[in-house]
């Protein structure tokens, strides 16, 4: 009969205890964080989407190679004599057009890999972190400067460049002979 | 209230319309706000913010999900028996919307003054058991059985405090009108019968203790016959999908959260009017004072919903703080300690009651 009193009176009293407690959670304000409105500082060493600075590229490849999924793709082509294609900030010059430099973050694996190895320090992780697109392809960011049809031109130059030098060497190595041939 | 509309308009059908749609209009305003304020009031007591895209406050969530519970298929079982199927959820919102009939709102606006008023919300409402346990068997489902079986023990064992209570009320009053009960209780809140009813002497201190204890009796009582947290073992969704009405959906399911709501409403209304005087201000009425007669009843139909509302927050706050009862512990609370606890309360407010 104690026993039967006392399971009442706990009853009553534990109700009464759990509901105070929700009641004062009732008035405490929300930990939520809206997020699209409201966002956290991230870290400092977050990584999130790639940035290529193109000014400081100088299309060295070595970012590609380090990439373990291989998502970026770089073509390049050299410069002809003639060509300024300036310095980059730490005083390095460049040599090569970069004509294409494709990074497919659909790949991408957020390692932070290819941007240790830059001796430019031209390639690195921006605090962008909301990209989602609705097709894959949109996913490939063309970080080149320069344009198709200049991308082109550059090849033709450089294509010339070398078919003369080809033939200035083949001139070269041909003259010796053509001065025989009409001794003979 | 029929009489009132009657006098106005002069017309049968429109006074008989408006009779029936203004418990409808509460119904329907019940739910639409009664689950934002589920939501928020679970938000607030879990610390989160609840919905707030959809409007101002988020005000418009319940008009969304109900519009878009209006698009859905009606798409059913293949072995339901689709008969019942379809009574059942019509059936479960009859009796709970059955019982607003007799529901005083305030004085002027009473369905019906039937002189047995207590008595007909008590039996009326037992008109969703037969509905839940259809929807449960027809369903085809071993949830949904599971749960009517479990709601209808529920329901059927709870309903014997809550009639001892009410009947204890009943000898103190020596009514079963609603609205007599209520005009009892008139003037201040001291009159009301938590604090021992309007008379005044030594009685009245003497049913203080026993009103709190018959209060708390049928507050319990109540909340496991509307299956709400702790009691909402029918429609548990950790164990049974969503108890008797899983295989429901679009305005079907809408019909069974429709009556849930409409339900918690009638439950807070009758407590509210045998405990807290009903439609009665607890601090005197405006209109009086400023000799303004027509205001009276609008003052009254204001503290009446007030007083339901209180009601239906105080169940929600119990929802959020309470786990879910085990169906033994659910037994044993209702036959071991509501029951004697209610038939000793009985016998002790017929003994204060001679006095």
């Amino acid at each position: 009969m104690k026993q039967y009193f006392k399971n009442t009176w706990l009853g009553i009293y534990t109700v009464l205890v759990g509901m105070k407690i929700t009641f004062k959670h009732l008035f405490t304000p929300a930990v939520t964080i809206q997020y699209p409105e409201v966002k956290l500082k991230l870290p400092e060493r977050e990584r999130n989407r790639l940035y290529v600075n193109m000014d400081d590229c100088i299309g060295c490849d070595q970012c590609s190679r380090a990439c373990p999924v291989s998502c970026i793709e770089i073509e390049t082509v050299k410069s002809i004599p003639g060509e300024e294609l300036g310095v980059t900030s730490n005083g390095k010059k460049k040599a090569l057009w970069v004509t294409k430099f494709n990074i497919d973050f659909a790949k991408c694996c957020y390692c932070q890999l290819c941007v240790f190895p830059c001796p430019t320090e031209c390639i690195y992780m921006t605090d962008i972190f909301e990209f989602s697109e609705y097709d894959r392809n949109n996913l490939i960011y063309k970080f080149a400067t320069l344009s198709e049809e200049e991308a082109k031109e550059k090849k033709i130059n450089f294509e010339k460049f070398t078919a003369e030098k080809e033939a200035q060497k083949a001139a070269a190595t041909a003259k010796p002979k053509e001065e025989q041939k009409p001794a003979s | 209230m029929y009489q009132y509309f009657y006098d106005l308009t002069g017309n049968t059908i429109l006074a008989t319309l408006v009779v029936a749609v203004f418990p409808l209009v509460n119904v329907l305003i019940v739910a639409l706000i009664g689950v934002y304020l589920e939501r928020k009031v679970s938000a607030w007591i879990q610390d989160r913010v609840g919905p707030n895209r959809t409007g101002p406050f988020g005000l418009f969530q319940t008009v969304a999900d109900f519009v878009k519970m209006l698009q859905k298929e009606d798409a059913t079982a293949k072995d339901i028996d689709s008969k019942l199927y379809n009574i059942a959820p019509v059936l479960v919102f009859t009796g709970s919307f059955a019982a607003y009939a007799a529901i005083p709102f305030s004085s002027k606006l009473i369905g019906s003054e039937a002189e047995v008023g207590l008595f007909y919300v008590i039996a009326i409402s037992s008109l969703v058991v037969g509905g839940i346990l259809m929807a449960g068997w027809s369903s085809n489902n071993k949830y949904s059985l599971l749960g009517a079986m479990r709601s209808v023990a529920q329901i059927i064992s709870y309903e014997i405090p809550t009639a001892i209570i009410v009947l204890s009320i009943v000898m103190l009053t020596g009514t079963l009108s609603l609205d007599k009960i209520s005009n009892m209780q008139t003037a201040y809140f001291w009159n009301w019968n938590i604090l021992g009813g309007a008379e005044f002497g030594i009685t009245k201190f003497l049913l203080i203790p026993f009103m709190v204890v018959g209060f708390i009796i049928i507050f319990i009582s109540t909340l496991a016959e509307v299956n709400r947290t702790p009691f909402d073992i029918p429609e548990a969704e950790s164990e049974l999908v969503a108890g008797y009405f899983t295989e429901y959906c679009g305005m079907k399911w809408a019909m069974f959260m429709l009556s849930e709501y409409g339900n918690m409403f009638a439950v807070s209304a009758i407590v509210s009017i045998l405990f807290f005087g009903g439609y009665h201000s607890p601090i005197g009425y405006l209109g009086n004072s400023l000799g303004v007669e027509w205001l009276i009843p609008f003052e009254q139909a204001f503290w009446f919903l007030a007083k339901g509302w209180l009601f239906i927050l105080v169940q929600m706050w119990l929802r959020w703080t309470l786990p879910r009862l085990r169906v033994d512990q659910l037994m044993s609370l209702c036959w071991k300690y509501l029951i004697p606890y209610a038939f000793v309360n009985l016998i002790i407010i017929g003994v204060i009651s001679l006095l």
